[in-house]
């Protein structure tokens, strides 16, 4: 028999019906390791929603407290969190949520020198950085370790999710390079509306949760484009790209880069 | 043919425990389900149905109890 209590029974009733889902696919759930880079916008609604569904065990990693500019937004954080770690104060949202979910904090700043270590203890990797730096990193990383890395980001009124795996692209393939620092936004400048990383976040949370029960179509190889304004979405294919960097057949970035940091949120 | 006992539950527990149970089982095996909560007879049946299972009998057994025997389908 599985070995679901009775409250998890209870807990994951609206899941286990669905025949696509089932106590097989619940039992995939639980079991299922996922790291949060990025406990912001993105990372919100990632964790609250997948500590919800079941996952078994979440990894947060942001080295960064709240402030009170990131409520408008990050609602995994409240009022009184001002000030706490990013990653205590989700931790504290996700076990009141759902007490059976294991959470694993890391507050060091994400580098080459740790980021082989922690993804190598997880199963999908959720990017919900806010930076150029982070996203090549964790890109890179889940390439070399073979990890499949939920891709998303936001910018004033518009969106964007994609899934990276083997099989697929990678964000090099789009992007082989960041681009130089003068030519994105400050964090002064770039603004955005406080709704749009929740419906980006839940996007990723939703492509997750696919990947590892298995079912439906992903977003792989496929960009994913929402724009609020208009109310719309969009979808691009994006082919793995032979002359990638990364990926490609003269795979020229061979081990992990610490670019500099710099702003920019696209 | 296993027996799964859910006397006390009411729906959608009814047919969760059930579809557990279902899910467990070997082949196309039959399972017996016993339930004192009058509506899970045709819940359960009718959701059963729909995911492909038999139902090869549901009746009342004594004045609290229904007994309702489904065939699993085969994967």
């Amino acid at each position: 028999m599985f070995d679901f209590t009775e409250e998890e029974i209870k807990r994951y009733s609206r899941h286990i019906i669905l025949p696509e889902i089932g106590g097989t696919g619940q039992s995939k759930l639980k079991k299922a390791r996922v790291l949060c880079v990025g406990l912001g916008g993105l990372g919100s609604p990632v964790a609250l929603y997948l500590a919800a569904a079941g996952i078994g065990t979440l990894g947060l990693i942001d080295m960064d407290k709240v402030d009170i500019s990131n409520l408008q937004r990050q609602v995994i954080h409240s009022t009184k969190d001002i000030g706490r770690l990013k990653v205590e104060s989700a931790k504290e949202k996700i076990k009141a949520i759902n007490p059976g979910v294991t959470v694993n904090t890391y507050t060091e700043a994400i580098s080459s020198k740790n980021v082989k270590e922690v993804i190598a203890g997880y199963d999908i990797v959720i990017d919900g950085c806010d930076n150029f730096a982070t996203r090549y990193l964790v890109n890179d990383a889940c390439f070399f370790a073979g990890k499949p890395n939920v891709y998303g980001s936001v910018f004033r009124f518009e969106g964007r999710a994609s899934l990276f795996c083997k099989e697929g692209p990678c964000y090099r393939c789009m992007h082989p390079h960041p681009p130089p620092p003068g030519e994105v936004p400050s964090c002064e400048e770039a603004g955005v509306l406080g709704v749009l990383p929740g419906i980006i976040g839940v996007i990723q949370a939703t492509e997750a949760i696919k990947h590892i029960l298995g079912i439906g179509r992903s977003l792989k190889g496929r960009l994913l484009l929402y724009d609020a304004l208009d109310m719309s979405f969009r979808e691009v294919k994006i082919k793995k790209d032979r002359n990638c960097p990364l990926c490609g057949d003269n795979q020229t970035v061979k081990d992990l880069i610490d670019y500099k940091q710099f702003c920019g949120l696209k | 043919m296993k027996t799964l006992d859910i006397k006390g539950e009411v729906c959608p527990y009814t047919f969760v425990k059930t579809k557990l149970a279902l899910e467990h089982i070997k082949g196309s095996d039959t399972l017996k389900v016993i339930t004192d909560h009058m509506p899970a007879v045709d819940n359960v049946s009718r959701s059963c149905s729909n995911e492909g299972h038999e139902i090869v009998s549901s009746k009342k057994i004594n004045d609290t109890d229904w007994e309702i025997v489904i065939r699993k389908k085969l994967s």
